[in-house]
């Protein structure tokens, strides 16, 4: 036989491709034959950013094994960061792609290494408390990137923390990062194009990482910390290192979801977003990246069709979670169901198959 | 004199979190759940206090009372609807449905009260105390708060270690099956933790409306994770802890507001808790559990 047989998850891996890859196509049929509203194609980077973003925090809750609660924080230094250089970089690269490219990357390098820094003390931690750090270093970020103002003019960069006025900037300079009202006049570079390669980066990057001897060695500490420790496996070490990828992911969502609009403040990056992104992992089911990426797309697109009934849309889609997370976790619904696909005729030919070939 | 004043402040609002810290703490050690939807109950409990003095005339005590009723009645119904069904799912799936929770109980009040904020009334008709002729006023509300605070602490720690009912609490949250062995009724000692966790909730929104008079759907957001943090700040599971741990974090940041920086205080908060945690991982008063191999 000259095709070689591909592995389980080779295979697995390969359909998650593809999901997304025919999503794109149908996304991209559909707007060019003018079937997609217009607050529906407004959503369409952001609903790549935040599909990134479940999936990078995938990799921390469900195959690291740690809850965080402060993933939007990663976010949104990836966002500063990444606006900050475009707006520098305006004049001096006139290439929106390039420039975009170049500022996703540095959204992304920035985001990792506050991974890394958040990342020393929290991983010392575990359970409930590691969670509510993270929420509190992502609370931080937030307050910090409130108050902070930076100008450049001819002499170089200011910092200021009180308000735009200390910056004391030379005839000429323009104030960059304005407190509280962050970040305005970003180019809109970002397009659905680059929203779905960014994913397709992110696909490869995660799923290779946890094919990995290293995404290996994660997942034996989140299965038993102890024993993976005792088979050598440095645990801090690669504990760190899922999380500074899952950090940096954010950033570069980030960084896609800042060039999407014109202004960006710190307050969109809040503990909500946070935890927005963990309903979607949760959702979607813990260490499984494709479901996360499912969650992510139904329920950004979820309260858009749910437009037409305004008030009532935060309200169902509140009252599709909770039925959602009982429907599947609970044991006893859990056991309904089993008994209830037992019974279906496919399911039951299935069976005797397997019967039969034992 | 201004820092006592400002001490003053932050234990009041600190007594308020702990109130609400209570609620987390308790229901936390009995049902190893975060209940996330505590923030919003408070909110609920204060637009009942609202509606029932404002549109119905009622007097502030009557009102208060029949918060806590409402608070109560709802805390329970959410624990059985939302969270009994999911008691033995991992604890993941309770927290996202936590979480629906207060989506839905927020939503709730955007329906019926509007997104506008409401102006609440304070309920504490006190004059302001002034010392030390006029340099230290403390107005009627902080006091109310502080003395309230002491009053629930005190008959809370009462109530869980002398009577029958508080002693089921304990020997629940430490071991579930050997409480059951020994004849206590499991879900009727968590519906009650979550009762008594509700009503301590519209207490604690009432205060916390009458210091900071706006009221709307989101009231309760802040406050709810602020709480959260004393809580885990203090211990998590730890009644005194939780007490502790919501008037040390009123005091930093009553006094971080004033003296460091207002907007920074909300990260100097936090900057504390995560060095606290560094040094005592479980907390100022929690119990380090060893590892068993």
């Amino acid at each position: 036989m000259k095709t070689r047989q591909l592995g389980k998850t080779a295979k697995h891996n390969l359909i998650t491709y593809a999901i997304v890859v025919i999503g794109f196509i149908v996304v991209q049929l559909l707007s060019s034959a003018g079937m997609i509203s217009n607050s529906l194609s407004g959503q369409l980077v952001p609903i790549c950013c935040y599909i990134i973003m479940a999936v990078s925090l995938n990799l921390t809750v469900g195959i690291l094994g740690e809850l965080s609660l402060g993933h939007a924080g990663f976010m949104s230094v990836g966002a500063f960061s990444s606006a900050f250089f475009s707006v520098c970089m305006q004049e001096t690269i006139t290439e929106p792609w390039l420039r975009l490219t170049l500022a996703i990357i540095i959204g992304a390098v920035a985001a990792g290494v506050a991974g890394l820094l958040v990342g020393i003390p929290v991983l010392r931690l575990q359970g409930d408390y590691l969670a509510i750090v993270t929420l509190a270093f992502g609370e931080i970020i937030k307050n910090v990137l409130n108050s902070l103002y930076i100008g450049v003019d001819g002499a170089g960069m200011h910092f200021s923390t009180k308000d735009s006025l200390s910056l004391n900037l030379a005839q000429g300079g323009r104030v960059i990062i304005n407190g509280a009202q962050g970040i305005t006049g970003t180019s809109k570079d970002s397009t659905f194009l680059m929203g779905f390669i960014l994913i397709m980066i992110t696909l490869f990057v995660v799923l290779n990482f946890i094919k990995s001897r290293s995404g290996r060695a994660v997942m034996s500490i989140r299965d038993n910390r102890i024993a993976a420790e005792s088979v050598g496996i440095n645990v801090t070490k690669y504990k760190l290192i899922a999380f500074s990828i899952s950090a940096a992911l954010a950033g570069a969502a980030g960084a896609l979801y800042a060039h999407n609009y014109a202004t960006i403040v710190a307050k969109k990056f809040d503990y909500n977003t946070s935890i927005l992104v963990l309903v979607f992992v949760v959702v979607g089911g813990m260490g499984n990246i494709r479901g996360s990426i499912i969650a992510a797309a139904a329920l950004t697109i979820l309260p858009e069709v749910l437009r037409g009934m305004n008030d009532y849309r935060m309200l169902i889609y509140a009252i599709v979670l909770i039925v959602m997370m009982i429907f599947n976790q609970s044991p006893q619904m859990v056991e309904m169901r089993q008994r209830f696909t037992a019974k279906l005729p496919w399911k039951k030919a299935a069976k005797a198959d397997a019967k039969g070939g034992k | 004199m201004q820092f006592v004043s400002f001490l003053v402040n932050g234990i009041s609002l600190g007594s308020i979190y702990a109130i609400i810290a209570l609620g987390y703490t308790m229901v936390y050690g009995i049902a190893r759940m975060l209940n996330f939807a505590h923030g919003d109950v408070i909110m609920i409990g204060s637009y009942l206090v609202f509606v029932l003095m404002g549109s119905l005339g009622m007097p502030p005590f009557v009102a208060v009372l029949g918060a806590m009723v409402g608070c109560t009645l709802l805390g329970i119904t959410i624990e059985r609807i939302a969270y009994k069904p999911l008691r033995e799912a991992p604890s993941l799936a309770v927290l996202i449905t936590a979480i629906g929770v207060s989506y839905l109980l927020q939503n709730v009040a955007l329906l019926i009260w509007g997104s506008n904020p409401k102006s609440f009334t304070s309920v504490v008709k006190m004059d302001p105390i002034r010392l030390f002729d006029g340099q230290l006023v403390i107005t009627g509300e902080t006091l109310a708060t502080i003395i309230i605070s002491v009053i629930i602490m005190i008959a809370l720690t009462l109530f869980v270690n002398r009577t029958k009912m508080g002693r089921a609490m304990l020997a629940v949250s430490e071991d579930k099956g050997a409480a059951q062995l020994m004849g206590i009724n499991v879900n009727r000692t968590i519906s009650l933790t979550f009762a008594i966790g509700s009503a301590l909730a519209a207490i604690a929104g009432v205060l916390l409306c009458s210091t900071y008079p706006t009221l709307q759907p989101t009231t309760g957001a802040m406050p709810g994770i602020k709480a959260f943090v004393a809580a885990v700040f203090g211990g998590i599971g730890s009644i005194p802890g939780a007490m502790l741990g919501g008037v040390l974090l009123g005091v930093i940041e009553s006094l971080s507001k004033a003296y460091i920086s207002s907007q920074m205080a909300d990260a100097i908060v936090f900057g504390v808790l995560v060095i606290v945690l560094l040094v005592k991982p479980k907390g100022i008063l929690g119990k380090a559990v060893k590892e068993k191999v």
